[in-house]
């Protein structure tokens, strides 16, 4: 295949496993630009009045570091998982909709790079400075983000990513939940369901509910920022806290959509390797449907210090102490999963134990954010950003990179390294705790998060010192990670179907698996079909294989969604025509899109 | 390690949490002396009634870390592969051993949620009567503190009598801040459009630091504060010198061509100063001399940063909207004893 050929097939393809590794390497180089921004805050920080950035840049760091984390990294990572694993565990041959899932990703490309234009567009827009990325903090609360108090284009970056971004994962969620929902294989009945793909649909279901919510938030702030409305404003009667609940009744789902996934990774790799069946299969997956449903109820716990009075900080206090008892329930039924077993210590194996060791205290300081009083004296310091990490590096990171070394040979056909994947564990174990943990007294001690400077009286200097130090472990950890997926394309040992003597259907086929994914529909008659005796029917001699079809590939997809940033230079650039020919570009890719001929 | 024990360190830590020491100790934190702006440092009934809170739920939260994590433990040595061990039974649930890890969890938090509730109400009352009153309001990125009784006005540095109950009333002059004294208790956030209110009652004389915990833009990180907690006769004494007009200048003196060149280089278009200017868009200087702080409690009180200070504002305090005035040397120096002489 000639070189612009293979390029074609990349730009064209709607092969769930394709688009999962496109996504897997856009996310991974995106946690690669977020751990960097990390870096250069950590750099900032080691000592008290540090002069490595400015304050302006450091500010325009926090932002998008927690920014690029949860939109641009964490979520596209277990999106790519979403792509490649969820149809082989369910036994299909691709996602319901596979053009609109190519369009998916590359709405995420292209918004991610809209938002990431920032860092170097400033001389654009007369800046005089290189920088104009977002500057409000990656919850940009209202009145900070008005055109008054925020005249540059900075925001209007954040706010028209974000509004593409959410296009992509709204087309996403749709697409996962018809795919779970009506292309199982048949026997594959919803309480057969591998307990990640459950997870999938529990997150998607967040997804399509959670990010509508945003949205309308972001388009109340366009109309601030570009037409003179005033929903955010006091100046003609409207509320800056009416964004806080906005953004919080997306933003609280948005957590659960981050960690559930992980849950479902390490409900499959423990099992895996400890050689016995998920403890209380149907508890777990009640529960993580609990989690979401509950996780509807709880918002204005980010809002404690609002002052919403007596009454609802009870309520609220009430709600999220609850949803510790179904998150509790997991992790008893994590432990009773390997309590018995014959537990193989393999890479994937321990950053699944990792995810519990640590989960375990972001979930402990969690509760005690749930009581108001306590809150007050720890929202906004470092203690909630040690939290926080503990939540989604301890546990959303763990969690994604055990189903990396867990799912990379059945993704490439190759297995990762164990003697670089332990070095790996080792390093970020290591370094996410020394960098996370002294964040806990580092708040207590009275300091505040998103400060630039801070004062040698505060005697926290030793402690961001020691926190610095662990956040680079955790660079040269990713580094040796980094190293070995390098190495694994040449050197890494060959997987065959199923290195690890899994459970579920993705193990009965080749590595990688062929682009239809099965020759046979398997028929599926147990939860775990790999463990259990006489379970694939096998095929009858002879017997006429019905021809298989597969989708084309569709060029039409990326077009369609070249033509949002397009839009969105309308009001960045403040010139009216980019707005029709983002339009233009919009519809002529949906009307080819939906006269395409369905096969290629 | 002795010099960690220190009589004001042990001070600093209440004494329920005073087997932090050795952890902090261990971490070289301790060594820098005590931690002026410590929530562990409860001053007030507000702040000791949250402290007490917390060390409750600390020590649950440490009983089910141990439980859990040494569990964890247990089995990963307990039950690590083995070569040659029979292939582990394949159990697939226990109906009463969920039941009991759904109550245990659930019964825990009750321990936890009933004394919440009750701080929640007991933290959150209407001001007594006789409480003394304080408007705060926030301004990027600075404090503003009257005394709407005394006929006070002052910025930065919050004056309070010890043992008084306090009702303060936060509002906001542009963007959401959040007013934080740890030591004082949990913060509050400051909202445009809002009155919220904290009541509290200092308990011990003091000198706590705190800082704006909403971020709020460029200096968000400069937009600092101090609590000064004095005996009832020390805090009516501030009161008195603060109800003076403002300190006269000496005729032909540096300060009074300091004078002249306030009101010259526009000064008096943003700060009250005595009955020269009523402006408010920056702090009230009618007794600048006697605050211990500059620039949002930023820099120390003396010519050498208030000079630095006024000579080029935006360059010491990002995003400052005071202007660099260009000031000669000669005028700045003039500039500096005058204000200086504001006692």
């Amino acid at each position: 295949m000639s070189r612009l050929k293979r390029l074609m097939s990349w730009l064209t393809t709607t092969d769930h496993k394709r688009i999962g590794l496109l996504y897997f390497y856009t996310a991974f180089v995106f946690f690669l630009v977020g751990g960097l921004e990390a870096l250069f805050i950590r750099a900032q920080l080691a000592q008290p009045d540090g002069h490595v950035v400015s304050a302006e840049t450091f500010n325009q760091l926090f932002t998008m570091h927690g920014t690029t984390m949860v939109f641009l990294a964490l979520m596209p990572l277990t999106a790519s998982f979403f792509n490649y694993i969820v149809p082989l565990q369910i036994g299909a041959r691709d996602v319901a909709f596979p053009r609109l899932n190519a369009f998916s990703y590359w709405v995420f490309v292209l918004g991610a790079l809209l938002m990431n234009a920032s860092w170097f567009t400033g001389p654009l827009f007369h800046a005089g400075r290189l920088n104009v990325a977002p500057d409000a903090g990656w919850f940009g609360y209202a009145n900070l983000t008005s055109r008054q108090y925020s005249p540059g284009p900075n925001i209007d970056f954040w706010l028209l990513g974000l509004q593409i971004l959410g296009v992509s994962s709204l087309a996403a969620g749709f697409n996962f939940i018809v795919t779970i929902l009506n292309l199982r294989a048949p026997g594959m009945k919803m309480m057969r369901l591998p307990v990640f793909s459950w997870m999938t649909l529990v997150t998607s279901f967040l997804i399509i509910t959670a990010f509508p919510v945003i949205t309308v938030a972001l388009v109340l702030l366009m109309f601030d920022r570009f037409f003179g409305t005033h929903f955010y404003l006091t100046s003609a009667g409207g509320d800056p806290v009416l964004w806080q609940h906005l953004f919080w009744i997306f933003g609280h789902p948005e957590v659960y959509i981050l960690i559930l996934p992980a849950m479902g990774i390490v409900s499959e790799v423990l099992p895996t390797f400890a050689r016995k069946p998920l403890f209380g299969y149907t508890v777990v997956v009640y529960s993580g449907v609990l989690i979401g449903f509950m996780g509807w109820g709880v918002w204005s716990h980010h809002m404690f210090s609002v002052g919403l009075g007596p009454i609802a900080d009870s309520v609220f206090s009430a709600t999220t102490m609850l949803i510790a008892v179904p998150t509790g329930v997991k992790i008893f039924n994590w432990l009773a999963t390997l309590w018995g077993g014959q537990l193989r210590f393999t890479t994937a194996m321990l950053f699944a134990i990792g995810f519990i060791a640590l989960f375990t205290i972001g979930g402990l300081s969690g509760v005690t954010h749930a009581s108001p009083p306590a809150d007050l004296q720890q929202t906004d310091t470092y203690y909630v950003v040690a939290h926080i990490h503990y939540v989604l590096f301890g546990g959303t990171i763990f969690g994604l990179f055990a189903g990396m070394y867990y799912w990379w040979p059945k993704m490439t056909g190759r297995l990762l390294s164990e003697t670089l994947g332990k070095w790996h564990f080792a390093l970020v174990f290591v370094g996410m705790n020394l960098a996370f943990f002294p964040m806990h007294l580092i708040g207590l001690l009275g300091m505040p998060r998103r400060i630039y400077t801070y004062s040698p009286d505060l005697g926290v200097s030793t402690l961001n010192l020691v926190s610095t130090i662990g956040a680079f472990l955790i660079g040269v950890g990713v580094l040796v990670f980094i190293w070995n997926v390098w190495r694994t394309r040449t050197r890494g040992q060959t997987a065959g179907n199923d290195p690890w003597g899994g459970a579920t259907l993705e193990w009965t086929i080749s590595s990688p698996p062929p682009v239809h994914n099965f020759d046979v529909i398997p028929t599926v008659a147990s939860r775990l079909p790999r463990w259990t005796k006489t379970q694939l029917k096998a095929i009858p001699e002879g017997a006429k294989l019905a021809e298989i079809h597969v989708p084309g590939g569709s060029i039409w997809p990326l077009v369609t969604a070249l033509g949002l940033p397009v839009l969105a230079l309308a009001p960045l650039s403040h010139r009216l025509p980019f707005a029709f020919v983002g339009a233009t570009i919009i519809l002529l890719g949906i009307f080819r899109w939906a006269f395409e001929p369905f096969e290629a | 390690m002795t010099e960690c024990w220190d009589s004001s360190t042990f001070d600093a830590v209440s004494r329920d949490r005073r087997w932090l020491l050795p952890l902090l100790c261990a971490a070289g934190a301790a060594c820098g002396g005590p931690f002026p702006q410590s929530s562990l440092r409860p001053r007030s009934d507000f702040a000791g009634a949250i402290d007490r809170l917390f060390t409750d739920i600390f020590w649950w939260a440490v009983l089910v870390f141990i439980l859990v994590e040494g569990l964890l433990l247990f089995i990963i040595v307990r039950y690590r592969y083995r070569e040659g061990a029979p292939t582990p039974k394949p159990t697939h649930g226990h109906t009463l051993l969920e039941i009991a890890w759904t109550l245990a969890p659930a019964l825990i938090l009750v321990f936890i949620a009933v004394p919440t509730m009750r701080t929640i109400f007991a933290t959150q009352t209407d001001s007594p009567a006789g409480a003394l009153r304080v408007e705060v309001v926030a301004h990027q990125w600075w404090w503003e503190y009257r005394y709407p009784e005394l006929g006070v006005v002052t910025a930065n540095e919050l004056h309070l009598p010890a043992g008084r109950t306090v009702a303060l009333a936060l509002t906001s002059a542009d963007v959401i801040h959040s007013f934080w004294a740890p030591g004082l208790g949990g913060k509050r956030d400051v909202i445009p459009g809002r009155t919220n209110r904290l009541v509290l009652r200092p308990d011990s004389v003091d000198t706590l630091l705190g800082q704006c915990a909403e971020f709020c833009g460029a200096s968000h990180a400069n937009m600092r504060l101090r609590v000064m907690v004095e005996a009832e006769p020390a805090f009516q004494a501030w009161v008195g010198r603060q109800q003076a007009g403002a300190a006269s200048v000496v005729k032909g003196s540096l300060a009074e061509h300091g004078q002249q060149a306030f009101r010259r280089y526009g000064c008096v278009g943003c700060h009250t100063m005595g009955t020269m200017s009523t402006a408010i868009i920056g702090p009230n200087l009618t007794h600048l001399g006697s605050r211990m702080t500059i620039a949002g409690g930023l820099f120390p009180n003396d010519s050498v940063h208030l000079t630095r200070w006024i000579a080029d504002p935006p360059a010491e305090k990002p995003g400052s909207i005071m202007p660099n005035m260009h000031v000669p040397a000669g005028d700045l120096a003039a500039l500096i004893a005058y204000l200086r002489s504001m006692r």
